[in-house]
């Protein structure tokens, strides 16, 4: 066996590729982002004859000439041209048996990298199924790579390919195997002489490869930064293309064409397929599942299925988290010497924690769903049924379930952007999803509703309330279309690159897959959102509890009249709002108030806009501290009569009206108030940029709507 | 000679050309001239389709259905 160090995974989309890594890796497996962009990187470590070995599962793609960012890095690292990464010794390169010749497409690709190729060919039991019979023996030969059956329903199959690594000297296949034509070979010839020899450092082994990229790719030649640079090497491959041309080739094409003769050579005698090779189950299940009709009908149910699944079994264990935290803070604040070390403990960290711990039962169920669906094809399905609908507005077929996903909770749904493949659609789902009314405004919408929204009941059974609810989910829905849509006029149509999905054949799902997926998103939130989530608490808590001043005597010997209602309030609830209201997040609420007063906030609310950033349901709890709200059990209701009661001392009006109410639901329903979702934002977009203009545009939006709201509505 | 996405039928059609910026990805995807595809079903709305070529089914949307061009009958 040669010296390998370093194993590269290659693999079209859908083929089990993570399968085979996981299998491979077991669970010693890192996962992060590739340095600047948003691709996944997964790296893990296998051992082959003693030695430790390290396997870099690149990203899922159909060619090295690379349209997308996740193809790009696959590409580069093969071709050890990217900088992160230390170039390949071997590549495994996954093909599905049931899909072979546009697999086989990758398969030529990465034998023209001058690194050793194994093939792994996995489910060749799907395609016998399937009525097609494989001589993997032959194929190698006419490839003239060694080609690993694994039979995906036996555990313990992927072990092979390692063993075959382990057993057998590879060499690296001869470069364009696949037999270019002359014509083709000379264009090459030409771009490696005039460009990639003199203005290049990729190693020799990959110059073919490149100079293809360049014939038939222009985003190859656009991507170069240099606009000097880039006009020169354009000029050559012009040049190339010209006399491509003269001979009645198309530059485009040919390579494509020629790379399928050859496949169509490899397997014509090595592939037996029966005369009706078709998946008869997988189409007559999409006759019901992509139906015009019943298609969306499906969809909604399986939707409608998944969230209530995820609402009723998470909710028990978001109570145990929440329970466990507040009895460990507790125990903390008993045990430990009191002061100003113990409240960071308590407030800070262990809440902060909490904090973090709390999204996981719904991270991990959303996975745990979506993996299914994914396992299962469906996806994809559902993606093709919606898509005709989300493109109108500037959206993709995927983005559906990670925006609904939002209903519940925006961090999972960010999370679950990842499925889709296009980093613009990405992005666009990602600006708009926090606009779905999440399950932590609720608390605030309630309060405020049933505080100052009449229960006038209209038609018999809807009252003024529940329309109030039901129009503040509309408004939110209403304000992520809209946004899309604008934000989608700051992209170029040219950044738009292809949707074209494949719809994989059912299957059941992995569950040794399932189980991995939502592992790893869980350990991908609590680690790389967490440490954001845990450091703002801490300074949130910092804010909210200095300058520590002293409570004057005059407050607590009975002088209450600020605070309407105080007959019933105890010593240490006026001691916490005092020192609440003289902290810096008091000040700074003070401080604020003159900008927000047009929306009709005073001070109190001011403080609980800061506050509430820890998440928005926050805001009950703060108005609860400067209410000086005693009984716990009944606090909606008290707090909701002292807001009702609160009296502007200058004026002598009421603080809060309708108007005020619905400005500040309308400033909940839009402003970036939460931040784990920038946190998150920023993991998922692998910069801080996004998360900043995330949360300007959206907390400008609330402001202007809030604006209006209040001014049109006091004008009345 | 026809555009894919003008052929409202569901059937076979054997592929004569594809143009345009996107032609690279629907030729790699394995739509190549002289392969024959199926057009299996379109989704709501009319687009994306469902396609079947070399024994395995992808959705085009309009735009990518308008660089091949197509023979009918086959």
């Amino acid at each position: 066996m040669q010296h390998i160090s370093t194993i590269a995974l290659v693999g079209n989309p859908n083929t089990g590729k993570s399968t085979l890594f996981n299998a491979i890796t077991g669970l010693k497996q890192k996962i992060a982002n590739y340095p600047g962009v948003t691709v996944e990187k997964k790296v893990g470590f296998t051992t082959i004859k003693g030695e430790k070995v390290r396997v870099v599962d690149l990203p899922g793609t159909y060619s090295l000439n690379p349209k997308q960012p996740d193809e790009k890095i696959a590409y580069e690292v093969l071709a050890g041209k990217y900088e992160h990464e230390p170039a390949p010794d071997l590549a495994i390169v996954m093909i599905d048996a049931s899909n072979l010749d546009r697999n086989l497409y990758l398969a030529t690709q990465v034998m023209d990298l001058g690194i050793p190729v194994v093939i792994a060919l996995s489910m060749i039991d799907v395609a016998g199924e399937r009525g097609i019979e494989i001589n993997s023996k032959k194929i190698s030969k006419r490839l003239g790579v060694p080609v690993v059956p694994i039979i995906a329903k036996n555990a313990g199959e992927a072990e092979k390919v390692i063993q075959y690594i382990a057993e057998n000297e590879i060499t690296a296949p001869g470069a364009l195997a696949w037999n270019p034509g002359e014509d083709l070979e000379r264009a090459v010839q030409f771009i490696i002489e005039k460009w990639i020899k003199k203005e290049t450092d990729i190693p020799e082994r990959a110059w073919k490869i490149e100079a293809l990229r360049f014939l038939g790719n222009d985003h190859a030649i656009n991507e170069i930064p240099d606009l000097e640079k880039q006009h020169a090497l354009r000029n050559v491959v012009e040049e190339a293309r010209n006399k491509l041309d003269e001979s009645g080739k198309n530059y485009a094409a040919e390579e494509v064409l020629r790379r399928y003769d050859f496949i169509e050579k490899c397997t014509s005698s090595s592939v037996i397929a029966s005369d009706d090779v078709s998946d008869n189950l997988s189409d007559k299940i999409d006759e019901y599942v992509t139906h015009k009709y019943f298609g969306p009908v499906i969809f909604s149910g399986i939707l409608l299925l998944m969230f209530q699944a995820i609402f009723s079994w998470a909710e028990p264990f978001m109570n145990l988290i929440d329970l466990t935290f507040i009895e460990a803070g507790n125990w903390v604040a008993q045990n430990l010497p009191g002061g100003m070390l113990n409240d960071l403990m308590v407030e800070g960290v262990i809440a902060g924690l909490g904090g973090v711990v709390i999204f996981l039962p719904q991270i991990m169920f959303l996975f745990f769903f979506i993996s299914i669906l994914e396992g299962t094809g469906y996806m994809a399905r559902a993606a093709f049924v919606m898509d005709g609908f989300m493109t109108r507005i500037g959206l993709h077929g995927r983005s559906v379930v990670p925006l609904m996903s939002g209903f519940a909770c925006a961090i999972p749904g960010i999370m679950a952007t990842r499925t889709i493949e296009n980093w613009r659609d990405r992005l666009i789902t990602i600006m708009v999803l926090p606009f779905m009314a999440c399950s932590a405004r609720l608390p605030v919408y309630a309060l405020m509703i049933a505080a100052f929204i009449p229960d006038t009941s209209i038609l018999g059974i809807i009252t003024l309330q529940g329309i109030t609810f039901f129009g503040l989910y509309i408004f939110g829905i209403v304000m992520a279309i809209l946004s899309a849509l604008v934000i989608k006029q700051f992209f170029s149509s040219k950044e738009q690159s292809p949707f074209i999905m494949e719809l994989p054949a059912y299957k059941m799902p992995k569950w040794s897959s399932v189980a991995n997926n939502v592992y790893d998103r869980g350990k991908v939130f609590v680690i790389e959102a967490g440490r954001i989530i845990l450091a703002i608490s801490v300074i949130l808590w910092f804010l909210a509890s200095f300058p520590n001043v002293d409570v004057p005597d005059s407050l607590t010997s009975g002088q209450t009249a600020e605070y309407p209602g105080a007959e019933t309030i105890s010593q240490a609830q006026l001691e916490a709002s005092y020192k609440l209201e003289h902290s810096y997040a008091g000040q700074f609420g003070h401080l604020i108030e003159p900008a927000i007063e047009p929306l009709g906030f005073d001070w109190k609310i001011g403080i609980g806009l800061i506050t509430s950033f820890a998440a928005r349901e926050v805001m009950v709890g703060t108005l609860n501290t400067i209410y000086s709200v005693e009984d716990e059990g009944e606090e909606a209701l008290s707090l909701q009569k002292k807001l009702q009661r609160d009296v502007n001392e200058a004026t002598g009006e009421p603080v809060y009206s309708v108007w005020t109410a619905l400005s500040l639901m309308v400033f909940f329903a839009l402003a970036m108030q939460c931040m784990s979702t920038i946190a998150i934002v920023r993991r998922e977009t692998n910069s801080w940029k996004w998360p900043a203009i995330m949360f300007t545009y959206m907390t400008g939006l609330a402001y202007l709507c809030s604006l209006i709201v209040y001014q049109a509505g006091t004008s009345l | 000679m026809k555009k894919l996405s003008e052929f409202k039928n569901k059937g076979k059609a054997k592929v004569i050309n594809v143009k345009g910026d996107k032609a690279l990805r629907i030729l790699e995807m394995g739509i190549t001239p002289g392969s024959v595809l199926e057009v299996i079903r379109a989704a709501p709305l009319g687009f994306p389709i469902e396609v079947k070529i070399r024994g395995y089914s992808l959705s085009l949307r309009e735009s990518e259905a308008e660089c091949i061009e197509i023979e009918q009958g086959v």
